[in-house]
């Protein structure tokens, strides 16, 4: 603590987490507070940190796949999703059309999932636990579809490098049209309750702007940077899977309240709107959806010699409900990965944090914070590479390297 | 169930995630949620260790979360029950080769209760609450005689 901050006079700072009532997640806060306006902010991230990436060099693919969903819990298909494009593309696998479909759908219901999730958890934030309790009950729904397709409520598990483990059978059909249909109906209220509310007005409107040119700056993703009037899609700026074949555009917030502003309420019209977009995108999936395989290979040792004998890198990339998570992947003729680098989507998206809070009220930080969805387990995977040996510094490391030199210098 | 004279009616519960890759923590909430609704029975989270009965810990815990939860752990009054909810708090799971773990949760904090499963059904985070509520039980008792 800096001798300034010691006195009793303002500004003050405080500290906020990691673990906190208002933090679903583990993150350090520090704000420098005069009064009730948030004067400067930063945040230490890294307490979620497992070093997946360290782990999956010494996984093959197929294994990391598994790992791959369990970077987060929430958005586990993109994850999987854009590292099994970066292999696909390094060993030159062919996906058959049906897969890329099944793909897409299963993409779509996170989606629907997780913005629910999201608009919940916001409800909550602003001491609305009723609409909490409300939201959480309708992403009930999409879990039971999620469950019926995939077999698992979290940690899908269904897609594979090469495909998807699971076919979409046709009985299965009647069952998801009943889902998007329920959701069709909704939307409207869903809608009406988030965007014409009091209460959800007067503490959203003009809160944590960002604005178009301190999007694009700080490179936010997904809906974070389209509430700002930024148009940024994967799914649309260089489709992938079944995007290509679809008929959709960007959700803007404009399309529902004629304006862009940047805060938090046009970052609500936007997610609500993308779970209308992802019925729209699974009822068109289901109409055009191709009969044939699912998987590339089925049998396990032959995928893993293809993956063996490959060579190269590759990026892939995809529009996670968070916005783009993009995987690097280097492959050198070896059973693991020579290098795996994950980019979350929460990793852009976090820096705007420091624009949003600055002049906001301490009583805003929750649903500031919250407005960009930020999903720490996603994004503490940052590791320090040194002769090709992934290393994590420490301050006890560091300590104890510099004792060590003095231990050196003495002795000599 | 016969509950002690201060857990007989509801049993409040603290969330503590030690860097789980948040599957466990949604579904903590979707099990509070109105579909299992477990509030019925006046269980709840709270924002304070001090007010919770119950500790509800995901992930291996990672080193920067050890000592935290520590501290957590310690803040909670007696009696106290911890579950560990997921398969990664009991033996790392799927990052059980990881540099930066200091668990599993049984390493660094005793455990009353595991609940397995990655992430574990909501039903299976309730049928832990109930076999918590019968470790308390049972320490209420053996305090007793």
């Amino acid at each position: 603590m800096t001798s300034e901050n010691k006195s009793k006079k303002a500004p003050y700072t405080i500290p906020i987490g990691p673990t906190h009532p208002a933090l679903k997640e583990p993150i350090l806060f520090t704000f420098r507070i005069n009064g009730e306006v948030v004067e400067e902010v930063d945040f230490a991230p890294g307490k979620a940190h497992r070093g997946i990436e360290w782990m999956g060099m010494r996984r093959n693919p197929v294994q990391i796949v598994h790992l791959t969903d369990r970077i987060c819990g929430i958005c586990g298909v993109s994850h999987t999703f854009a590292f099994a494009r970066a292999i696909e593309q390094i060993v030159g696998i062919d996906v058959p059309d049906r897969a890329h479909y099944i793909r897409t759908i299963l993409a779509e219901f996170e989606r629907i999932q997780s913005h629910l999730l999201w608009a919940g958890v916001a409800a909550h934030e602003l001491g609305f636990d009723t609409l909490f309790n409300l939201a959480w009950r309708v992403r009930e729904e999409s879990m039971d579809l999620i469950e019926l397709l995939t077999g698992n409520r979290v940690n899908y598990a269904i897609v594979q490098v090469g495909g998807v483990r699971r076919d979409i059978e046709e009985e299965k059909f009647a069952r998801i049209k009943e889902g998007l249909r329920y959701y069709e109906s909704l939307i409207d209220k869903l809608l009406k309750l988030f965007l014409h509310d009091k209460t959800i007005n007067m503490r959203c409107r003009d809160c944590g702007l960002l604005t178009y040119d301190a999007a694009l700056k700080l490179c936010t993703v997904g809906p974070t940077t389209r509430a700002s009037g930024v148009r940024a899609d994967v799914r649309l700026d260089s489709p992938y899977a079944a995007y290509g074949e679809l008929n959709f555009d960007y959700v803007m917030p404009d399309l529902y309240t004629g304006e862009t502003r940047g805060d938090v309420y046009d970052r609500i019209v936007v997610r609500l709107l993308e779970v209308a977009q992802s019925v729209d995108l699974i009822r068109q999936c289901m109409k055009q959806m191709p009969e044939g395989e699912t998987l590339w290979e089925t049998k396990m040792p032959k995928l893993l010699a293809a993956c063996k004998k490959a060579e190269g890198e590759a990026v892939g990339r995809v529009e996670a409900p968070r916005g783009e998570c993009l995987h690097y992947v280097r492959m050198n003729k070896s059973d693991s990965p020579y290098m795996w680098k994950v980019k979350a989507s929460t990793y852009s998206n976090q820096l705007s944090w420091l624009e949003m809070l600055k002049g906001e009220q301490i009583a805003d930080i929750p649903i500031i914070v919250a407005s960009i969805d930020p999903c720490m387990s996603c994004t503490d995977r940052v590791a320090v590479v040194r002769d090709g040996k992934p290393d994590i510094y420490s301050k006890e490391y560091l300590h104890r390297l510099s004792v060590e030199k003095t231990r050196r210098l003495m002795n000599d | 169930m016969r509950l002690s004279k201060s857990l007989n009616r509801s049993l409040w519960v603290f969330h503590f995630n030690s860097g789980s890759c948040n599957g466990c923590d949604i579904e903590i909430v979707a099990t509070l949620m109105p579909r299992y609704d477990p509030e019925r029975f006046g269980i709840k989270l709270v924002g304070s260790p001090r007010h919770a009965d119950v500790l509800l810990v995901t992930g291996p815990v990672v080193h920067a979360m050890k000592d935290r939860l520590q501290r957590v752990y310690e803040q909670m009054a007696d009696p106290k029950v911890v579950m560990c909810i997921g398969s990664c708090g009991q033996s790392g799971g799927v990052f059980f080769d990881s540099y930066n773990l200091d668990g599993p949760v049984g390493d660094v904090i005793p455990v009353d209760v595991y609940v397995p499963g990655c992430a574990p059904r909501p039903e299976a985070i309730i049928d832990g609450v109930v076999k918590a509520i019968a470790k308390l039980e049972r320490i209420q008792e053996a305090k007793d005689e």
